[in-house]
């Protein structure tokens, strides 16, 4: 989705150079939230201010409503529940989906340069959001504390490096 | 009426935490929406499975899904009140975009070598892959494995042959969900 909003931004509408897109995409990366929709708003506040920025996101999230709002109006949970073949089929995919996200633990584990040192982290992480223990399992406790100790560790290592 | 507003604020959340693309995300919507009890487990899977063979973000997917079925599972059944919902999800869920986009981006961009952003995504990386982790884990339930031994020995066996399809053999997810719903009528309807 990002190479085909790049090929319209940058090659065919020519509204942004390439650098600066990239520059927009990296930041739109470390944004939280969806990618193609910071890439959509940053060119749309870029070209046009809040109101481009409204527009693109627009555009960006309503093909993707419709199809799957007309998918939710069709595949209703009582049918996928009562109807035995799609009932059998989303048996099978049910553990699919699982290994699908399975799979990325270790492609993001090798690109983020995850090392034994480090291991431990994700490892913990995982297991006391799956614990489900009250407060401590939520997810966004572990967001904070991980920007909050990189913050802290990179400022401090900085320091002692200086003096 | 109150689910719209509890919608609301918990795909804010999900908006402004969603650190790291859709997967680590999905360990937020399933904290947000099925912790909530406003879905079950089966569904949550059945939308994620959903969203994958679809075109688009899987935020975007998953809310516009999710807001439609939740009003109807809490008694608001009229087809309006579950569009209503599909369209405050997916409108929320990128609201907080908007603003870190307008104030958090230019911060970042101009201060992208200093220690502090550094540091801050450093320490972010390795949460970022223990969300996908628990997300993966959180599925690997009764609900998604069967409770019977027969049913569970084949789900497992589906679930390692779609990594083995989907990691080494890169094959796109698509086709793998594909296969596996035809394994599954196979599994479990004909034979």
């Amino acid at each position: 989705m990002i190479s085909l909003i790049e090929k319209e931004v940058v090659d065919r509408r020519k509204w942004i150079d390439r650098r600066e897109f990239l520059d927009m995409l990296a930041v739109a990366q470390s944004l939280p939230g969806i990618l193609a929709v910071n890439i959509s708003v940053a060119v749309g506040d870029k070209l046009r201010g809040l109101k481009g920025s409204i527009c693109s996101a627009l555009g960006t999230i309503i093909l993707p409503f419709l199809i799957i709002l007309a998918i939710a109006i069709f595949l209703t949970p009582d049918l996928i529940k009562n109807n035995p073949i799609i009932s059998s089929i989303f048996k099978g995919i049910r553990p699919a989906v699982t290994a699908l996200i399975i799979a990325p633990v270790f492609t993001t584990a090798r690109s983020a340069g995850i090392t034994w040192k480090t291991i431990w982290i994700p490892i913990v992480t995982a297991a006391v959001i799956w614990s489900k223990i009250p407060f401590v399992s939520n997810p966004i406790f572990f967001i904070i504390a991980g920007g909050l100790f990189g913050y802290i560790y990179y400022t401090r290592k900085a320091v002692n490096t200086t003096h | 009426m109150n689910i719209y507003l509890n919608l609301i604020w918990s795909y804010f959340k999900i908006g402004l935490f969603g650190f790291g693309g859709g997967y680590a995300m999905l360990s937020l919507i399933e904290r947000e929406i099925v912790e909530s009890g406003w879905i079950t487990e089966r569904m949550f899977t059945d939308i994620v499975a959903i969203s994958q063979m679809t075109p688009g973000p899987i935020g975007i997917n998953s809310a516009t899904y999710i807001g439609y079925v939740v009003p109807g599972e809490s008694g608001l059944t009229e087809w309006y009140w579950g569009i209503l919902g599909s369209i405050i999800c997916t409108l929320v869920v990128v609201l907080p975009s908007f603003l870190l986009v307008a104030y958090a981006s230019h911060y970042i961009s101009r201060h992208r070598e200093s220690n502090a952003i550094k540091g801050i995504f450093a320490g972010l990386r390795p949460v970022v892959i223990g969300l996908i982790a628990a997300a993966a884990l959180l599925l690997m339930n009764g609900e998604n494995f069967g409770t019977e031994t027969i049913d569970i020995i084949k789900s497992v066996s589906l679930c390692i042959g779609a990594f083995i399809l989907v990691y080494w053999v890169k094959l796109h997810p698509i086709i793998v969900i594909l296969i596996a719903g035809f394994a599954g009528w196979f599994l479990w309807s004909v034979i």
